[in-house]
């Protein structure tokens, strides 16, 4: 890598304005500082998680009771997923690199309401802290799933309503964000820069935010309810107060259908930024990414019913929601081919944020490919709440999303701090990992089939060996996770330094210094050409 | 696992094998392509990146092709799934009770079992029914699953083809022992099944008396409770035979609430009150209820005590 001496420029890490120390960061409204309080948070949050789902692979290694008893299991695979879900990828990709990244690409100095911003840091921050101590306070661990179904979530004991309402919370910061994003993507535009010179990682963050603002309301909603059903008494959705109990479940659904999407799609614009940068290529149909994007979002909202399928909604709620389950695979397919096609022919750079960029497209089909699986009526009927479900949202989620983070942090550290991570161990960890990934999940899928039902405790005999290697991947896959972390927590502050423009990426971040200002830019770009624009000299 | 041990197994297979072949195809061929990709553009020197951005005739191309696959996807999983809601009229009809963690089989006529046994090649309906939270009934050898949710009469159906045993599962998570709440199917011999029901001892809930089903969907029980609890009118609770204070024509009197007194208290309640209840709250169930339907609710009311 190029090495280079320490920039000269005040950067946005130096402190500036009235306050000094761990303050000048709590109470900036700097679109980038927020951006790495979330990143910050994040991380932590992801590692607590991360090792609440070691602890539950530990103990399915063998069957019965290995390190845990039932009801521990239960809160421990409830707050994991309480965790991952609303406190980590729903927040995921757009709070950090959209923060960090968004005023830059589409050359703003910050947000539109830069304010209003650093509100959804601390709102998010609360209900992540109710989060915490739903495990600590009250009658025991929620032990409901994050998705909440009642009766059940009604009737349990355990502290339930802690868990509601911190999910609640971090709905009004999701909101918040998404209300940002869409005004400062209107209003903040450089002078020039045409809906269709947007780059593209900009555009999936508007298709997400009308998602967060339009959906959220509805779970917001919905999560309410059941509070008033379990203070008051009231009967929303428990039958035994005279309730409808499947309201509950397509409400959840109406909104945490399309909360999918908030993860998946910002994790999409994250990768069709770097495939462009690492072949020196333009992307390969920007306006059929640009647009699929969109169409992800709108039919995205009627697909819910796919996870009730067994629920016994009528025969034809059945087929109407598969029909279209399968239709809003189309767009992401599209995407694929065109990202596919952004390499061929380039001059392929094969650093880490590519290696993971192209794995994500390896999960992301094999999540993709199961989803049709189980979005297909017959198929559905087996699959339906079997650890191939387990291994189908991991794939997505973690193999997608998560690699998706994986890539984008990789991909724009050097600008993040003006520092470049020891690329031959980020090589080595992304190995490990990977290797770790596939051997944890793949062998839910074939248990899934086997019959293994998801959120057990226990199993039979016939699923120990499935068990048992996925527990293997486990820990592989952890130390990954480990060195990874490692080597980039490291280069934060002892990497060497990077120049401003280490991959010759050629969207506008990479137009000014590493790491950035202030205020971005000196002057406001003009925006004179498309987005992906590669000169032909190279080299 | 593909055995085929139900009527619905082949239907779902074939889905499965259709979408996981065109999985394969795909996953296998990207992958390789991106592998050749890597491996062929590598950069280097004086091999510059072609800039090409698009090409409408290979957008159409990979539009199309996947819309068509995953139309006949859908289609596939429709025509496995379509004979799962048309069940038989002569199927055997068991109902399938989930409750908070076990599962019963109820047969009727109080036999109930822990284990779901039926013969084979015969259909059989399980009706399922929820006493708490939801749960899900799933055997996976039969691709058959449907959730069992308080409220809703939920079902799900099937032929088995194999005499044998095989798995029933919960799998709509239900608190603490949701996994351990398993349970089996034995599929017998026609002869067998027939010897096992009959030696089935009825140890289930008897059937409700039919007086009292009479009384509950008569409405009866909105007013009048069964616990000797006060609602809108006296309860049931031990009233035959007792001794009343009633209300005829402004005058207490006293009297015994023999059957003529209850069946006169149907047909026109307000001729002898119950003191401290009002006139005109209850209307005559004269048309509403027969002779015959009277009896059996008091026969009902007798046994209250
Ligand atoms: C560190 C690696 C991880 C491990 C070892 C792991 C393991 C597990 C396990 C064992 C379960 C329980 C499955 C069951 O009981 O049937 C689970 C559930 C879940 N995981 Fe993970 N997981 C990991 C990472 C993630 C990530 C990165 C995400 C999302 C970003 C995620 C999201 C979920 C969700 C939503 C559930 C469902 C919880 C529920 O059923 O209520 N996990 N995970
Ligand atoms: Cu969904
Ligand atoms: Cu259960």
């Amino acid at each position: 890598m190029d090495q280079t001496n320490k920039y000269t420029h005040t950067s946005y890490l130096e402190n500036e304005g009235r306050f000094k120390g761990i303050l000048s960061w709590l109470l900036s409204t700097d679109h980038k500082r927020i951006g790495l309080l979330y990143m910050n948070t994040i991380i932590v949050f992801f590692l607590v998680a991360a090792v609440l789902g070691l602890l539950m692979r530990i103990e399915k290694m063998a069957p019965g009771a290995d390190i845990m008893d039932a009801q521990t299991y239960n809160g421990v695979f409830t707050i994991h997923g309480i965790i991952m879900i609303f406190i980590i990828v729903i927040p995921g990709l757009a709070a950090v690199f959209g923060n960090f990244f968004l005023p830059i690409m589409i050359g703003a100095k910050d947000v539109a309401f830069p304010k209003l911003n650093l509100l959804s840091w601390y709102i998010y921050v609360i209900g992540a802290i109710m989060g915490v101590l739903s495990q600590f306070v009250g009658g025991g661990a929620p032990d409901t799933g994050w998705t909440f179904y009642v009766p059940y979530s009604a009737e349990s004991a355990t502290n339930v309503l802690f868990a509601l309402t911190a999910a609640f919370i971090l709905g009004f910061s999701s909101i918040l964000t998404g209300l940002n994003f869409i005004v400062t993507i209107h209003r903040m535009r450089a002078p020039g820069m045409g809906w269709f010179k947007m780059p593209l990682f900009p555009w999936s963050l508007y298709a997400t935010a009308w998602i967060q603002v339009l959906a959220t309301p509805i779970i917001g909603i919905t999560l309410l309810l059941v509070i008033a059903e379990r203070t008051l008494n009231i009967g929303f959705f428990d039958p035994a107060l005279g309730g409808d109990p499947l309201l509950f479940q397509h409400l959840f659904w109406i909104y945490s259908h399309p909360a999918v999407y908030v993860m998946i799609l910002p994790a999409m614009g994250v990768v069709t930024e770097i495939f462009p940068t690492f072949s020196q290529k333009p992307v390969f149909g920007y306006t059929a990414i640009a647009i699929s994007s969109l169409a992800i979002a709108l039919v995205g909202y009627f697909v819910w019913g796919h996870h009730m399928f067994t629920s016994g909604i009528s025969y034809w709620s059945r087929w109407f929601f598969s029909f279209l389950t399968f239709i809003v695979a189309v767009p992401s397919a599209i995407k694929v081919f065109n990202w596919v096609s952004t390499m061929y022919g380039g001059s392929i750079d094969l650093k880490p944020p590519l290696l993971y960029a192209i794995s994500f497209i390896f999960l992301f089909m094999i999540g993709g490919f199961t989803g049709l699986a189980l979005g297909s009526l017959a198929t559905n009927v087996h699959l339906h709440d079997t650890s191939f479900v387990v291994a189908h949202f991991h794939y997505i989620i973690f193999g997608g999303m998560g690699f998706a983070f994986f890539a984008g942090i990789h991909y724009w550290f050097p600008k993040m701090y003006g520092r470049m991570y020891n690329i031959k161990l980020a090589n080595i960890a992304w190995g490990i990992l990977f290797v770790g990934f596939n051997v944890l999940y793949f062998p839910l899928f074939i248990i899934g089939l086997q019959g293994m039902p998801r959120r057990y405790f226990d199993y039979l005999p016939q699923f120990e060996t499935g068990h048992f290697v996925s527990s293997i991947g486990a820990f592989i896959l952890f130390a990954g996770l480990i060195l990874m972390l490692y080597n980039l927590v490291r280069s934060r502050r002892k990497g060497p330094w990077a120049t401003a423009n280490p991959w010759k990426g050629v969207t506008l971040e990479w137009q000014i210094e590493s790491p950035p200002t202030h205020e971005n830019f000196e002057t406001i770009p003009e925006i004179k050409h498309p987005p992906y624009l590669f000169k032909k000299e190279n080299d | 696992m593909f055995d085929g041990a139900s009527n619905l197994a082949q239907g779902v297979d074939n889905a499965f094998f259709f979408i996981f072949a065109v999985a394969f195809v795909f996953i296998v061929g990207i992958t390789a392509f991106m592998i050749y990709i890597v491996v062929k553009y590598k950069r280097s020197k004086g091999k510059p990146a072609m800039q090409f951005s698009r090409n409408i005739k290979l957008e159409v191309i990979w539009t199309v092709i996947p819309l068509i696959l995953v139309i006949l996807m859908f289609y596939y999983g429709w025509v496995g799934f379509a004979p799962m809601r048309k069940v038989p009229k002569d199927a055997l009809e068991i109902t399938a009770i989930g409750r908070m963690w076990e599962w019963e089989f109820d047969y009727g006529d109080g036999k109930v079992a822990k284990e779901l046994v039926i013969p084979v090649n015969k259909p059989v309906r399980l009706n399922l029914k929820s006493e708490d939270v939801n749960h899900s009934l799933f055997i996976p050898a039969f691709r058959v699953k449907e959730d069992v949710v308080p409220g809703y009469d939920n079902y799900l159906w099937f032929t088995p083809y194999y005499i044998g045993d095989y798995e029933i599962l919960c799998t709509e998570y239900c608190g603490l022992l949701h996994s351990s709440m398993v349970s089996k199917t034995r599929v017998l011999a026609e002869e067998e099944y027939e010897d096992w029901l009959a030696n089935l001892e009825a140890t289930g809930d008897i059937p409700d008396p039919e007086g009292l089903v009479l009384l509950r969907e008569t409405g009866c029980l909105a007013c009048h409770s069964l616990d000797g609890s006060k609602l809108v009118g006296p309860s049931f609770k031990g009233v035959y035979n007792s001794e009343r204070v009633v209300v005829d024509s402004n005058e207490e009197i006293t009297i015994v609430a023999d059957e003529e007194y209850l069946k006169r208290s149907i047909y026109e309640p307000d001729e002898q009150l119950v003191k401290g209840f009002n006139k005109g709250l209850m209307q005559s169930y004269e048309g509403t209820v027969t002779g015959e339907e009277a009896d059996l609710m008091i026969d009902y009311l007798k046994e209250l005590e």
